[in-house]
C-alpha cells in the first residue's frame, strides 16, 4: 500500500509534468493532467513531434482552455503592417516574443514549426531574448494560423499594443564587439612589434627601429580614432552637462598618449607609448562589455501599452470585427468578454459589468457598473460578456493621463551620484593641479623636460584600473544576484542599492503571496464523502482557485462528474454521485439574493450542496516565507515603511510581524503612494520602493531605487531597476547586505588601482617614465585590479551565503 | 634583416586575415544570439528519425507498463 501512494505521487503529467492525480485522462499509456496538456501531445504525436518529449523530462506549458484568446484582429492587414519586420511578395518575416519558452524542447518545437504549418519556411529562437523569429508564405498561411497554433500549442505570443513599437536594440552591441575586436588585434599585434625596441637596445639598426615605429603608428589608428570613440562621447556628454564623469580622465590620457606618441614617431624621438595606449583601450573595452550585460528575456522598462491588448471587438452595422484599438472612437460599440481589458473609457451599455481594477488601483474586488454608467480604461472584465460605447479615444483615456502625469515613458536615471562619477571629478581635478606643479617645478629647472613629464604624468595617471574595479565587482554581483533570482537592470543599481535608507514595502502580492492562499472552509464542517464531491468538481476546472481548493482537500479518490459546466468569471457547477455542486461567487451559488455577509476584502468561494448553501472557503492571503527575518534584519540600519492599496484590516497582524515601521499607510491609491515617496525624497532619504503591481508603478517609478516581486519574472511588471523572483524574498535581506559588500570592494579596489597611480607618476614627474615602464604597470594594474575585485565579489559572497 | 619585411608582411596579413573574418562574423549577427546555437547544435538531424522512432517506442512501452502497474495497483 505504501508503494502505491509513493508512485501515484510520482505520476506526473507527460506534458507538462504536474502531478496527474488518478486523472482518467490518459492517451498511449500517458498521464495527463488535464484536456490542454492532451491536446498539445496529441497534436505534436500526429505530427511525429513526440521528439519534444526526449529533451527536457515533462517540457510542456499547460495551454488556456478557459479563456480562449481571439486573433481575429490578425487578419487586419493595418495590424499585420504594425507587427512584421518585412515583407515581399511572397515571404513575411517578423518576430514574436514568447514569454514562456523555457527549456531545449521548446527550442527545438518552435525550430520545427514547418512540421506543423506548411507555411512555415523557417523559424529561429533566439532563447535568451525569448524571440521566435518566423517567416512564412503569406498564400499558404497567414499570421493568425500561426498565432493560434502556437497558442495552442501551449506558447501564446505576447500580443499587446507595446509590441508594435519596435526597438533598434542591437546595433549598440554589435558595435561594442567590434570596437573590441579591432582594439584586440591592434594591440596583439603593437605588443609583437614593440618588442624589439625593448629587448634589442641600441643594437637594432636604425631603419627596422622606424619601420616598426610606423607600423604601430598605423596600427593604432583604428584605436585611438574608431574603438575608444565610445570613451570621447561619454566625456563629453558629461562636459556638457558640466560633470566630470571618470571617461574625462580617460579621454584626455587617451588624447595624450596618441598625439604625444605620434610625435614621438615622426621626430623619431622615441617609441611612443603605444601598447600601453592599444592596452588600455582593449581593457576598458572588455570593462566595459563585462557591465553591458543585462537580461535580455526581461523586460524592466514596461509601459502600460504592454497591458492592452491590440485589438478590440467592435459591433458596426450588426457585423462583429475586431478593430486595433488605436483607430477606436468615439461613438465604436465595443463588445467586451470575460477577462478582456478595457481599452478605452466608455459607457456601459448592455450588460452589467463587474470589473477589476486591481490593475489601476490595487482594490482586487470587482467594481459593478450598471447601464449607463462610466467604466475607465485600465479595468479587466469578469463576468459576462458587455457592451460599451467609447467615450474617448485610448490617448485621452484617464489612465493614460494618469501614467503620463508621472512622467510618461521612461523613468529618469537614478538621482543618486555614482562613486565613479564623484570620484572622476576629483581625480581629474587632482591630476591637472600636479601637472601644472610639474610644468612650473621643470620650468624653473630644465626646460627640456617639461613637455615629457607633463605628458607622462597624463598618460601614467589614466584611470584605466580605477575605471575597470566598479564594472567587474558590480558586475560579478549582478551576476550572483541573477543566481539567486534578483535580476538589475544594470550593474550600477548595486551601487545604488548600497546606499538606501528608507524601504518602502507594497502589501499585496509583495509581502504577501499571490497565488499561495491559506485556505478556510466557514460554516458547517463537511463530511468525507461531501468533501469527495467538492474536490472532484473542482478538478475540472483550471481555475487557480479550484485548484487551490483541490490542493487543500487533497483527495485520492475522486468520483466522474456529469453536466459540468464553468460560467467565466462566475464559477463551477455539476452533478457529483447524483448530487448537484455548485462552486463559486455568492451570486452563482445562490442566485440573486441580496449579500447578507458584511463587506470584505478577503477572496470567498462558496459552496452549495443539493441547492443547499454551504457557507464558504476563504482565501486569505499568506505572508511570504521569510518575511519576519528579512524585515527585522533589514529593519536594523534601514527605516522601513508600508504603503498598502487596501483597507488596514491587516495593521495588528503586520506589526505583530514587525513591531517598529517608520510609517504604515493604508487605502492609498497610486497617486498618493507616488506622492508618499517623493515627499520622504524631500526629506532627504534615498528610498527603495519594493512592489509588484501597476498600482505600484508611481511609486517606483518616482523612487531612488525599485524592485519588481514577481512569481513569474517573465510575466508583467512594471517599470523598475530590479525584479525579484517571488520565491527569493527571503533573501532578500542577505542580498542588500551583499550590495554594500561589494560596494566596499570597490572601494578597495580604488585604493589599489591608487597605490599603482602614485608609483607610476613618482616616475613621471620626473620624467623617468620609459615606454617599457609604461607597457608594465598598465597591463599589471588593470589585471590585477580586475582579479581582485572578482574573486573578493566571488569570495565574499561564499562567506556570506549568497551563494 | 630585409628578411624580416617579409615576415612583417605575412603575419599582418595572417592577422588582418581574422580580423576580418570576426568583422564579418559580428555583422552578420553570429555575437547576437550567444546561447541558442549551443542548445541548436544538439539537436539531431532530420535522416535520423527512424532511430528516433525507435527510442520514442520504447519509451512508450516503459511508459504504458509503468502506468499500467500502477493502475493497478489503485484499483
Amino acid at each position: 500500500m505504501e508503494s502505491a501512494t509513493v508512485e501515484e505521487a510520482q505520476a506526473l503529467c507527460f506534458h507538462c509534468g504536474t502531478p496527474a492525480g488518478n486523472s482518467d485522462i490518459e492517451v498511449d499509456g500517458k498521464p495527463f493532467c488535464c484536456a490542454g496538456c492532451k491536446a498539445v501531445y496529441q497534436i505534436l504525436s500526429a505530427n511525429q513531434l513526440c521528439q519534444y518529449y526526449n529533451f527536457d523530462p515533462n517540457p510542456g506549458i499547460t495551454p488556456s482552455l478557459h479563456a480562449a484568446p481571439r486573433f481575429e484582429f490578425l487578419d487586419d492587414p493595418a495590424v499585420i503592417q504594425q507587427l512584421i519586420d518585412f515583407s515581399d511578395g511572397s515571404a513575411t518575416v517578423l518576430t514574436l516574443r514568447i514569454p514562456q519558452m523555457h527549456c531545449s524542447s521548446c527550442i527545438w518545437l518552435l525550430e520545427n514549426l514547418h512540421k506543423l504549418d506548411e507555411g512555415v519556411g523557417f523559424s529561429r529562437v533566439d532563447f535568451l531574448k525569448k524571440t521566435l523569429l518566423i517567416r512564412f508564405a503569406k498564400q499558404k498561411t497567414s499570421l493568425r494560423k500561426i498565432v493560434t497554433l502556437l497558442t495552442s500549442l501551449g506558447y501564446e505570443p505576447e500580443l499587446n499594443l507595446g509590441s508594435i513599437q519596435k526597438k533598434p536594440a542591437q546595433a549598440m552591441n554589435r558595435s561594442l564587439f567590434l570596437k573590441l575586436g579591432i582594439a584586440a588585434f591592434c594591440f596583439g599585434n603593437i605588443m609583437l612589434f614593440s618588442l624589439p625596441e625593448y629587448f634589442a637596445g641600441s643594437r637594432a639598426d636604425f631603419s627596422s627601429r622606424s619601420l616598426f615605429g610606423y607600423i604601430n603608428l598605423l596600427l593604432s589608428l583604428p584605436v585611438a580614432l574608431y574603438s575608444s570613440s565610445l570613451f570621447y562621447v561619454s566625456a563629453w556628454q558629461g562636459l556638457r552637462k558640466k560633470i566630470i564623469n571618470i571617461d574625462v580622465p580617460i579621454a584626455l590620457g587617451i588624447g595624450v598618449v596618441f598625439v604625444r606618441s605620434v610625435v614621438d614617431v615622426l621626430l623619431a624621438t622615441g617609441p611612443g607609448y603605444f601598447d600601453s595606449l592599444t592596452g588600455l583601450v582593449f581593457f576598458l573595452l572588455i570593462g566595459r562589455l563585462f557591465q553591458n550585460k543585462t537580461y535580455e528575456g526581461l523586460n524592466f522598462e514596461r509601459h502600460y501599452q504592454s497591458y492592452f491588448p491590440l485589438a478590440a471587438a467592435v459591433r458596426k452595422n450588426g457585423d462583429e470585427r475586431t478593430i486595433p484599438i488605436t483607430s477606436l472612437r468615439p461613438g465604436d460599440r465595443m463588445i467586451l468578454r470575460n477577462n478582456e481589458i478595457i481599452p478605452a473609457d466608455s459607457v456601459v451599455m448592455k450588460g452589467s459589468a463587474r470589473i477589476d481594477y486591481s490593475f489601476v488601483t490595487g482594490e482586487s474586488n470587482p467594481v459593478t457598473k450598471v447601464v449607463g454608467e462610466v467604466a475607465y480604461a485600465g479595468g479587466k472584465q469578469a463576468g459576462a460578456t458587455v457592451e460599451l460605447e467609447v467615450i474617448k479615444e485610448v490617448s485621452e483615456s484617464k489612465l493614460v493621463q494618469l501614467w503620463n502625469d508621472f512622467g510618461g515613458s521612461e523613468r529618469s536615471k537614478s538621482r543618486l551620484l555614482t562613486l565613479s562619477t564623484s570620484i572622476g571629478k576629483y581625480f581629474t581635478i587632482a591630476i591637472l593641479m600636479l601637472t601644472a606643479v610639474t610644468v612650473f617645478f621643470w620650468w624653473m629647472v630644465d626646460h627640456t623636460r617639461i613637455l615629457n613629464a607633463a605628458t607622462a604624468i597624463l598618460i601614467v595617471a589614466c584611470p584605466c584600473a580605477l575605471a575597470l574595479a566598479a564594472p567587474f565587482a558590480f558586475g560579478t554581483t549582478m551576476r550572483i544576484f541573477g543566481k539567486r533570482g534578483f535580476y538589475l537592470k544594470n550593474a550600477g543599481i548595486v551601487e545604488s542599492l548600497s546606499k538606501v535608507d528608507t524601504i518602502v514595502f507594497d502589501k499585496t502580492g509583495t509581502l504577501t503571496q499571490t497565488f499561495h492562499s491559506s485556505i478556510q472552509f466557514v460554516g458547517m464542517p463537511l463530511s468525507e464523502k461531501e468533501i469527495r464531491l467538492v474536490a472532484s468538481l473542482a478538478r475540472n476546472s483550471t481555475h487557480p482557485l479550484s485548484r487551490t481548493i483541490v490542493e487543500h482537500l487533497a483527495q485520492k479518490d475522486l468520483s466522474d462528474v456529469h453536466s459540468f459546466e464553468e460560467v467565466e468569471g462566475e464559477g463551477i457547477r455539476g452533478i457529483v454521485e447524483g448530487i448537484p455542486v455548485q462552486l463559486g461567487s455568492s451570486n452563482f451559488v445562490r442566485g440573486k439574493k441580496p449579500c447578507d455577509e458584511p463587506e470584505t476584502t478577503e477572496t470567498r468561494v462558496h459552496l452549495s450542496l443539493q441547492g443547499e448553501h454551504r457557507v464558504w472557503f476563504s482565501f486569505e492571503n499568506t505572508y511570504r516565507k521569510g518575511v519576519t527575518e528579512v524585515l527585522s534584519h533589514l529593519g536594523r540600519k534601514r527605516s522601513l515603511m508600508i504603503l498598502s492599496g487596501d483597507g488596514d484590516r491587516e495593521r495588528e497582524r503586520l506589526q505583530s510581524i514587525y513591531g517598529q515601521f517608520a510609517d504604515m499607510r493604508f487605502d492609498q491609491k497610486p497617486s498618493d503612494k507616488l506622492a508618499f515617496i517623493r515627499e520622504l525624497q524631500n526629506a532627504g532619504r534615498k528610498v527603495l520602493m519594493i512592489g509588484d503591481g501597476l498600482n505600484d508603478a508611481g511609486a517606483l517609478w518616482q523612487s531612488d531605487v525599485a524592485i519588481a516581486v514577481a512569481e513569474d519574472v517573465t510575466s508583467f511588471s512594471p517599470a523598475c531597476d530590479a525584479i525579484l523572483e517571488g520565491s527569493s524574498f527571503g533573501m532578500l535581506d542577505r542580498l542588500l547586505e551583499f550590495a554594500s559588500t561589494s560596494q566596499h570592494v570597490v572601494y578597495a579596489s580604488f585604493a589599489l588601482s591608487i597605490l599603482y597611480n602614485i608609483g607610476g607618476l613618482w616616475f613621471a614627474v620626473q620624467g623617468l617614465l620609459s615606454p617599457l615602464l609604461a607597457a608594465i604597470l598598465m597591463p599589471l594594474s588593470s589585471i590585477s585590479v580586475v582579479i581582485f575585485s572578482t574573486t573578493a565579489v566571488r569570495q565574499l559572497a561564499k562567506t556570506k551565503g549568497v551563494i | 634583416m630585409s628578411v624580416i619585411w617579409i615576415l612583417v608582411g605575412f603575419s599582418v596579413a595572417v592577422a588582418l586575415g581574422f580580423l576580418i573574418a570576426f568583422i564579418w562574423a559580428v555583422r552578420t549577427g553570429q555575437y547576437d544570439d550567444k546561447y541558442t546555437p549551443s542548445v541548436r547544435i544538439l539537436f539531431e538531424e532530420e535522416k535520423k528519425t527512424s532511430t528516433f522512432n525507435q527510442q520514442n517506442s520504447t519509451k512508450k512501452e516503459e511508459g504504458s507498463a509503468w502506468n499500467g502497474d500502477g493502475n493497478r495497483q489503485v484499483r
